[in-house]
């Protein structure tokens, strides 16, 4: 039998506690304080603005490009990305956008690269955004994540303990910290796409985290003289193997997507390698600690019904109601 | 066999059958599918997935209708319409002035006197309007209900002009669709002139004939001196060599004869000394009748022929015109004329629009994003399908078909909810692989743990699934949560994801424990080992 972790192994996460949390910290405030110093990076998604995506028959310089198109009012400040290695393939940004139906900023970048370039090029994608449509997707993103952490939180309060809501949400607030700040440092975009990465991972971490809890829960219902730093320590212990194995194939996946799912998926994988990490980490050495910062026991004698068998007990208890 | 293991196995192996018939054709092509099908009798869909404009190319297009202006021109004609009636009552005014701002309507009379005769005018010709002001100026306020109904009108309106349009144009499986209040999205697949195609969708085409008024020089017009019921237009004359542009004003009556509703039918026909092309259009039995009278009463005069307030021509009535027939000329190319015609028969939009997202997709990349998604989605599942049989030996090769299994519900729920598969939502049946095995690893380290504790198999096995169960069942409620979130907050791309991972999730509480657990049974019931490939 191939083990990762070998049974009986029993590691002393809880006094780690502090170790993690400064890391944690430190990660936060380089990651954060770049995103507010530089500030974010918003893709034209959120900005609004056009991005024109080319490709040419064979390799140029990127400042070539830039020559054939800075004399151009809409291009002057335009931003210029190369996609993979081989010089064919760029993204032209501009703040610009239009409302008309009759005009297209696409038609204007044609005539410019044709004078410099013939037709050695084509025209792959052009995505262009509107300020105001921008403004509704921002907010819609805010309202999606805000929402699905408190549908979370209720979901944990009612399942386990507020304490456990706590735990987790807060573990999920690291993991979006970590992620946001790492996507800043390493220059991604915040696009449509990341953003439901973001969303993806707040769904990861607390899967992650749930599978602790239950476990943490489980020592504690089947042994009430164990202490809750024990109950904390053998919870995680004993799950070790699990989220060791479930956070491996999930970045095999992951890794498979940010190295060959192309330039369209590269800042979503990003988000989700660094996020499931991060989800991982936070699950073992954030989340769990934090139950000790409440006083009293974890999981109180009353609260001690299963829930699944209260729902069992509600419902025999409606039908002699009824009568039925 | 136990019944009730029979049971899960005849439920599961329809599961299969269902899901897999309607995966097969994405798989194996629609053509294959249809020989197949064939054979048995053609019972078997052959419907393929529905791809994303990411991944097949096409245009994608969020309007906004500019609902404001529909009402404005409702308050302006109710305000023409108030001037007449109040010069017929003899009561003189300075201005009738609308506003779209708060859709109200000021009248400043001349004479203060006169203003209760001029409010029982309003009070009984302007139901849809209450009286704000009594004073200097009167001020008049369209009522709520009717300014959302003319906003609603006017988006419902425009979609259907729009949709005509669209099909029209001849695009395969357009989708034509309201979104929030006043956004309209086209989705068109695999169009090659997406621009020629923006300004078709976007052309207000409103036409209007207007009699030219040529008792005012267009000079003494110029410089202020318009009579209150004129205007002045401009023809816009391009020179087909040089492309100079020359604006020509004319000044015409305010009021149009004809309006493009009364246009039934628009085609291109070809004449003149050049045999150029220009638009024969035909009127209605109402427009007919209006055009042919006052053409008999106006010969000499002339016609300005109006699109979207710019005048594309103005011929001289020679005599009157029967049976509802009218022409637009201009230097039209054939592809402008051939518009033109579209844009006349398929109904004006009764508000402009306005762009608010375009993103155009070229075939080519789409196909260059499905051959790396389908890579990356390859590669990480073949690793993860060697590592859980490395792993968990036999039991991990079960937690593999389970994938696989969950794959193809996903792939199959999605072509019968006609759902769109996009490129994140190719990242997102990606990254349910991985999270699948997820369910099986839980069960599995939990039939470990109680093996070494000195379990029987059969226990061990049905201890493992109970208490695993629940914790699956917490972890992917959670997911599901954020799963329903992305689809009701995405927009395309990102609904495309948040239906993949949904899907996946549910999808994964099926094949993960029901599917594996019923093989278990089988085996342990059958072949009673005494130990595990675990």
């Amino acid at each position: 039998m191939v083990q990762i972790v070998k049974p009986g192994v029993l590691i002393d996460f809880v006094s780690k506690f502090k170790i993690a949390v400064s890391i944690s910290i430190i990660l936060i405030i380089i990651g954060i304080g770049h995103l507010i110093i530089k500030g974010p990076k918003l893709g034209i998604e959120f900005k609004g603005g056009t991005s024109i995506q080319l490709e040419f028959n064979k390799p140029i310089k990127v400042t070539q490009l830039r020559d054939a198109i800075k004399d151009s009012k809409i291009f002057s400040d335009s931003r210029i990305q190369n996609i993979g290695s081989s010089n064919k393939r760029f993204i032209v940004y501009t703040k610009v956008s239009t409302s008309s139906t009759t005009r297209s900023i696409e038609d204007k970048i044609k005539p410019l690269l044709k004078n410099k370039f013939g037709s050695t090029f084509k025209i792959l994608e052009v995505d262009m955004v509107g300020p105001k449509i921008g403004k509704e997707f921002k907010d819609k993103g805010i309202i999606a994540i805000v929402l699905s952490l408190i549908a979370i939180l209720i979901y944990i309060s009612l399942r386990f303990q507020y304490r456990f809501a706590f735990g987790a949400i807060l573990a999920l607030i690291h993991d979006v910290l970590i992620t946001v700040g790492f996507l800043s440092l390493f220059g991604y975009e915040f696009t449509l796409d990341v953003v439901a990465a973001i969303l993806t991972i707040v769904g990861y971490s607390v899967n992650d985290t749930i599978v602790i809890f239950d476990r943490i829960r489980e020592k504690v219902k089947s042994n009430r003289k164990l202490s809750n730093v024990d109950a904390i320590n053998q919870g995680i212990s004993e799950t070790l193997s699990r989220t060791v194995l479930t956070a491996g194939t999930t970045l095999f996946v992951v890794l498979a997507l940010f190295l060959f799912g192309g330039h369209a998926l590269k800042g979503m994988s990003f988000a989700l390698l660094v996020g499931i990490i991060s989800g991982t980490y936070s699950s073992i050495f954030i989340a769990s600690p934090i139950l000790l910062l409440f006083k009293g026991q974890l999981m109180p004698e009353k609260k001690e019904v299963e829930s699944a068998d209260r729902f069992k007990q509600q419902i025999e208890f409606d039908i002699k109601q009824r009568g039925g | 066999m136990k019944t009730s293991t029979w049971m899960k196995l005849i439920i599961v192996l329809l599961v299969v059958a269902i899901f897999g018939v309607y995966t097969l054709p994405t798989i194996i092509g629609k053509k294959n599918t249809k020989y197949i099908s064939e054979l048995v009798g053609g019972i078997l869909p052959t419907d393929t997935i529905n791809l994303g404009l990411d991944l097949k190319g096409g245009m994608h297009l969020v309007l906004g209708v500019e609902t404001d202006k529909a009402v404005f021109s409702v308050l302006s004609r109710a305000a023409n319409n108030l001037q007449q009636q109040l010069l017929n009552a003899k009561i003189a005014a300075d201005n009738v002035i609308p506003s779209s701002k708060d859709a109200t309507i000021k009248i400043h009379l001349v004479d203060q006197k006169d203003t209760n005769k001029a409010i029982d005018i309003i009070m009984n010709n302007f139901p849809n309007y209450k009286i704000i002001s009594e004073g200097q100026p009167i001020v008049i306020k369209l009522k709520e209900q009717i300014v959302e109904k003319i906003k609603n009108q006017a988006v419902e309106q425009a979609i259907n002009v729009i949709r005509n349009r669209v099909n029209q144009f001849g695009v395969t499986e357009p989708t034509v669709v309201r979104e929030g209040e006043d956004h309209i999205v086209v989705d068109l697949p695999g169009i090659k002139n997406a621009n020629r195609a923006v300004k078709l969708l976007g052309e207000t085409a409103r036409l209007e004939l207007h009699l030219v008024d040529d008792s005012v020089s267009v000079a003494d017009a110029l410089n202020g001196n318009l009579p209150p019921d004129d205007e002045i237009l401009y023809e816009i004359k391009r020179d087909p060599t040089t492309g100079e542009v020359t604006k020509v004003p004319f000044v015409v009556k305010k009021e149009p004869i004809i309006t493009g509703n009364m246009i039934t039918n628009a085609h291109v026909m070809f004449g003149g000394t050049l045999n150029q092309p220009y638009v024969a259009f035909e009127l209605n039995s109402e427009g007919s009748k209006i055009f042919a009278d006052f053409t008999a009463t106006h010969i000499g005069k002339r016609l300005a022929i109006v699109l979207d307030n710019v005048i594309y021509s103005a011929p001289v009535i020679q005599s009157r015109i029967g049976g509802g027939r009218g022409e637009i000329t201009g230097n039209f190319t054939l592809e402008e004329a051939h518009d033109l015609a579209l844009v006349l028969r398929s109904g004006s939009l009764p508000a402009p629009v306005k762009i608010l997202q375009k993103v155009t997709i070229g075939p080519s990349l789409g196909k260059i994003s499905i051959e790396k998604g389908r890579k990356a989605m390859i590669f990480g599942a073949l690793a993860v399908i060697l590592f859980m049989i490395f792993y968990y030996r036999l039991s991990g090769l079960l937690a593999d078909l389970a994938m696989t299994l969950n794959i193809i519900i996903i792939f199959g729920t999605m072509v019968i909810l006609n759902a769109t598969l996009t490129l994140p939502g190719l990242a997102g049946i990606a990254l349910t692989v991985g999270m699948a095995v997820d369910a099986n690893v839980l069960i599995y380290e939990r039939i470990r743990e109680e093996l070494l504790i000195g379990r029987s198999v059969h226990d061990a096995v049905n201890t493992g699934y109970a208490r695993a169960f629940i914790t699956i069942l917490d972890a992917n409620i959670t997911t599901l949560i954020v799963a329903l979130m992305l689809y009701q907050f995405g927009s395309g791309p990102v609904k495309g994801f948040g239906i993949t991972m949904a899907i996946g999730l549910l999808a994964n509480i099926f094949t993960a424990v029901t599917f594996t657990k019923t093989v278990f049974d089988i085996v342990l019931e059958k072949f009673r080992p005494q130990r595990l490939s675990i």
